[in-house]
Formats: structure tokens, sequence, C-alpha cells
């Protein structure tokens, strides 16, 4: 269990983290959200006892990071977001080492051999580190965190560096430690979060602009106002039926394919679904819809959303 | 501690720096065996220690240069600083680990002087131990001092130039002190010169005293760098 409260830290006269507090419970996986600068990493170091914070406290199971490291760090399992990896070692002699600097108590040979199993470098383990791909790396990275078997898990941008096959099996890797571990996971990717996540905390420029689940903050942020429809029929005509349709505020002509096809991007009222009446009116007209999908907020849209209007994060809440 | 003592102990040899640092060590120490004790026909090796005194205090800061700046330069540091295990265990591991390798050195020099007693019934076992002591605590001091600094920069080169101007200006307390107006600040000056000391114990003048000097010495520079690495954590 994590609990943070009223958290600051500031580099001079720079808040980069600024009075936040959440809590994340036992097995549970929270994503820590926000562009870079956004305090993240600051948040996560604070938690790690890497850096101290200058108000505020941080407890590990129960334990405070500032008044008791030692203890609150035999918890914690971390992957900082450059893999703190000693390049000129083998995997091998690397968690070894680390396994004795954590003061492991497990059996040493089986229980690195389960690690590296687990996240797939067993075939490179007698290789230097300095000449692993960037992935492998990200793993050793990732195998140092687990060793010991610590409760709770920081894991700053873990599938950073990876290609799209590793970081699904990375992600697969977190949700299956997530059933008897607490971890906090950073990300600037929101797919990521929404497919790992149960929770979700956004932060922007040191302050937390949202905390919910992963559901809640995803249909928050939905965007069914926005779509984006490929539909076959002469485009003068299909663009006039479309902006007939009450409540639609833009059509915009995307690109016209082949055979007729041409893709729009529409735009209605907010909070207003025109997707059944668009259909029923292009359908009695025989213009058939061949791609309907709603218009993704990319990360900056989400933050605008979240940030600009000022009391929203509040909105979310309620 | 053993963990990091080990660590940094294999990776003097992961990298050339613990090669280059015996090499010099032997080349020069072989030398001034050569052209003291060798030449001149005297069984008395404390030449080679008191010459050996401007050797270790350029190479000690090459060995210590990495400890601390390449950790928060290669991030590995948020590795052992976020590990269960406090300040002091880091940096007196880290200590120890250039310790041993400067043992290493100093073994060398015992070497000489067994291949010496071979030829003479006249060798000054008493002498040559208080030599070996006083070799070994400067050599601690000047690698708490290296660690002090290589705690305070990130990149290497000045760590190494830092604590080389360090041991300098520990050295030139004594020149310094002579030319001081002052009686009181003189005093002061030469109550801290670590130079005379150790060229007393070379020349055989040994005091429990220096013991107790040398290792204040050491201790209060292992504090410093732990309190430098725990107030970086705070800014």
């Amino acid at each position: 269990m994590i609990e943070v409260k009223n958290l600051s830290k500031s580099y001079g006269s720079k808040k980069a983290v600024d009075n936040i507090s959440f809590k994340v419970n036992e097995s549970e996986i929270l994503g820590f959200l926000g562009p870079n600068g956004a305090g993240k990493s600051t948040t996560m170091n604070i938690l790690t006892g890497y850096l101290s914070s200058t108000q505020g406290e941080a407890r590990i199971n129960g334990i405070d990071i500032l008044s008791d490291p030692i203890a609150a760090k035999k918890n914690i399992g971390y992957l900082p977001e450059h893999p703190p990896l000693y390049t000129d070692m083998t995997v091998w002699e690397y968690l070894d080492f680390v396994y004795s600097l954590k003061k492991c108590k497990l059996p040493k040979k089986s229980h690195l051999e389960e690690i590296c199993t687990l996240v797939k470098i067993s075939d490179v383990s007698h290789r230097l580190i300095k000449n692993l791909s960037k992935g492998y790396q990200q793993r050793v990275g990732l195998a140092q965190a687990l060793v010991g078997n610590p409760s709770v898990l920081i894991l700053d941008e873990p599938t950073v560096g990876l290609d799209p096959n590793q970081i699904i099996e990375i992600r697969t890797l977190i949700k299956k430690l997530g059933k008897n571990h607490t971890i906090i996971l950073s990300s600037h990717i929101l797919p990521e979060v929404q497919a790992v996540c149960d929770r979700i905390v956004v932060i922007n420029k040191g302050r937390i602009a949202a905390d919910d689940s992963a559901e809640n903050l995803a249909s928050n942020l939905s965007a069914d106002h926005k779509l984006s429809v490929r539909i076959e029929g002469p485009v003068r005509e299909v663009k006039k039926i479309l902006e007939a349709i009450p409540d639609m505020k833009k059509v915009i002509v995307v690109k016209e394919m082949a055979d007729n096809i041409t893709e729009y991007s529409i735009e209605s009222k907010e909070n207003t679904d025109i997707r059944k009446e668009m259909f029923n009116r292009l359908a009695s007209r025989k213009y058939p819809i061949l791609l309907l999908k709603s218009a993704e907020l990319t990360l900056e849209e989400i933050f605008i959303k979240l940030t600009n209007a000022e009391f929203y994060g509040e909105e979310l809440k309620q | 501690m053993i963990a990091i003592l080990k660590r940094e102990f294999n990776s003097y040899f992961y990298s050339p720096v613990g090669y280059v640092f015996l090499f010099v060590f032997f080349a020069a120490s072989g030398l001034f065996f050569l052209t003291g004790p060798l030449y001149t026909g005297v069984a008395d090796i404390s030449s080679v220690f008191s010459m050996m005194f401007w050797i270790m205090m350029i190479i000690i800061p090459v060995l210590t240069m990495r400890l601390l700046a390449d950790d928060r330069r290669l991030k590995t540091d948020q590795l052992t600083l976020t590990s269960p295990i406090s300040l002091t265990s880091i940096v007196v591991g880290k200590f120890l680990s250039a310790v041993v390798i400067f043992s290493i050195g100093v073994l060398m020099i015992l070497f000489y002087a067994v291949a010496l007693s071979l030829f003479t019934e006249s060798m000054n076992w008493v002498g040559i131990w208080g030599n070996v002591l006083g070799m070994m605590l400067l050599g601690m001091l000047f690698i708490s001092v290296g660690i002090f600094v290589s705690s305070l920069t990130e990149n290497q080169m000045v760590a190494a130039i830092g604590s080389m101007l360090m041991n300098f200006l520990l050295f030139s307390v004594e020149l310094i002190a002579a030319i001081v107006p002052f009686k009181f600040l003189q005093e002061a000056l030469y109550s801290i010169s670590v130079f005379s000391r150790y060229s007393q114990i070379t020349s055989g003048i040994f005091d429990f005293r220096m013991i107790l000097f040398f290792v204040s010495f050491i201790i209060c520079f292992l504090f410093l760098t732990v309190r430098n690495m725990e107030r970086r954590r705070w800014n």
C-alpha cells in the first residue's frame, strides 16, 4: 500500500510537485499519466527515497520513507526512467549484486532464475549488459526491481524502448504481477495506462488533474461528438445530408478516395450523439457507411481538456 | 557494504583503471627501490616510502575518481540509494574497495623489503612496519579525500583533478605556514600538516597521536561525503 499526503517538491523556486495526495491500495495497479516534465519521475523518486520531499509525507506499507528509509525501501522494487545498470557486468553478475545489495534471503539461484524466466532474459544472462539492446536492458532493469520479491513495485515508463511485441509481453507481465503486488506505473501514453491500470492519476505541472478509474476517465474523456466516417456516395449530396442533421457543427471532407468513397471528419455539439440519425438518413438514400469511429483524443487534447478548464479535475471527481 | 565493496573491487579490473594504478605503483616503487637501496647499497627502504608520497598524491585520485561521480552520471545511484542500505555503508564500501586495491600495491613494497633482507642482517623491521602503517594511513587519507571530491561532481576528470589539487593543498599547508606572518595561524596550519607527519613516520619517528591524526582526517572526509550525498537529495 502506498499513501501520499500533500507532497511537494521544489527545486529552488520551481515547484516540480505541488501538493499532491493519492493512495494506492494493495494489489492495485495505478497509472501515472502525464506529459514530460509533469512531475511523474520526481514523485516516484520521492516515493523510493532517492529524493526527499520539501513538504508532505509518503508511506510505503505504512512506513514513512523519510523517518525509516531502510525499512520502507525493503518493500520497494524500483525501475527508474533510465534503468540503473552497471554496464560492465554480465546480467547474472548484476542481478547477483542487486541480490546481495537488497540483503535478499530467498534461495539465490532459483529466485534469480525465476526472475530471468519471467522477464525473458535467461538467454542473455551471461552477456555483458553494455552489449545488450535497449529492449533487453530495459528488461534487465525490470528484473532488478523484482529481486527480493518486494510487495510494492514502482515502474517509471517500463515499456520505453521496447518493440510492439515486447510491449505486449511486459504489459501482460505487469498485469500478472498486479495480482499480488501494489504497482505504480508511469507513462505518457493513454492507451497504455488504460490497458494495464485499474486506476489512473493524471498529473500535469506538478498537480493532480484527475484521479479516477480507467473506465470513468475514458468515458469522461471520450469524444463521441467527434467522428471520423467513410461513406460511399457523391460528395456534395452526402455532405448536404450530413450538414442537415440537427446538432451538427462541422463537416470536413478529409480525403476523396476511389470508387465514390469519401472520408469525412464531423463534429456535433458536445454531449450529443448523432450516430443513429446519421445512419438512418444515409441509409434512406442508400449511401452506405463503410467506416465509423470516434476520433480519439490525443494526449495533448486530454491535458487541455483536464487542465485548461480549471475545474475539470474537480468535475471528474464528482 | 560487502556487496558494494565486492562490486567496486571487481569493477577496477573490468576497466583498465585497476591495472594502470597497480602498474604505475609497482613501476614507481621499483624505480625508487632501484635508485635508493640498490644503488647506494644501504639496507634501508624508507626512502622508497617517502618518495611514494608524490606518486600517491597523483595516482590515488585516479583510483577514486569514478567511485561516486560515475554512479551519478550513469544513474546507477538510483539503484544504490533506493536499496535498503544506509548512505554510510555505500560510502564505506566504496572507500574500502579502493583501500583493498591500494593495499595490493603496498604489499609489493613489502616484497622489496623481504628481498633486501636476504642480503643483510641489519634489517630494521620495526621501522619498515612503521613505514607500511604510515603509508596505509596516508593512502587511506588520500582515498577519503578522493571519494569526497568524487561525490561533488558527475565528471570523472573533474573529480581526479579536483582531488589532486586537494592533495596538493594538504601537502602545501606546511609551505604556506612557513610564510604566514601570524604565529597563531602558523601553528594552526602546522597542526594539520599531513606531509610533516608522514615524513616523521618515514624517518622512523612513530607516535600514536599520528595514527589518531590520520584516522580523524579520514573519518572527517568520509563523513563529509555522506553529508554531501544527503544534501543532494534535499536539493
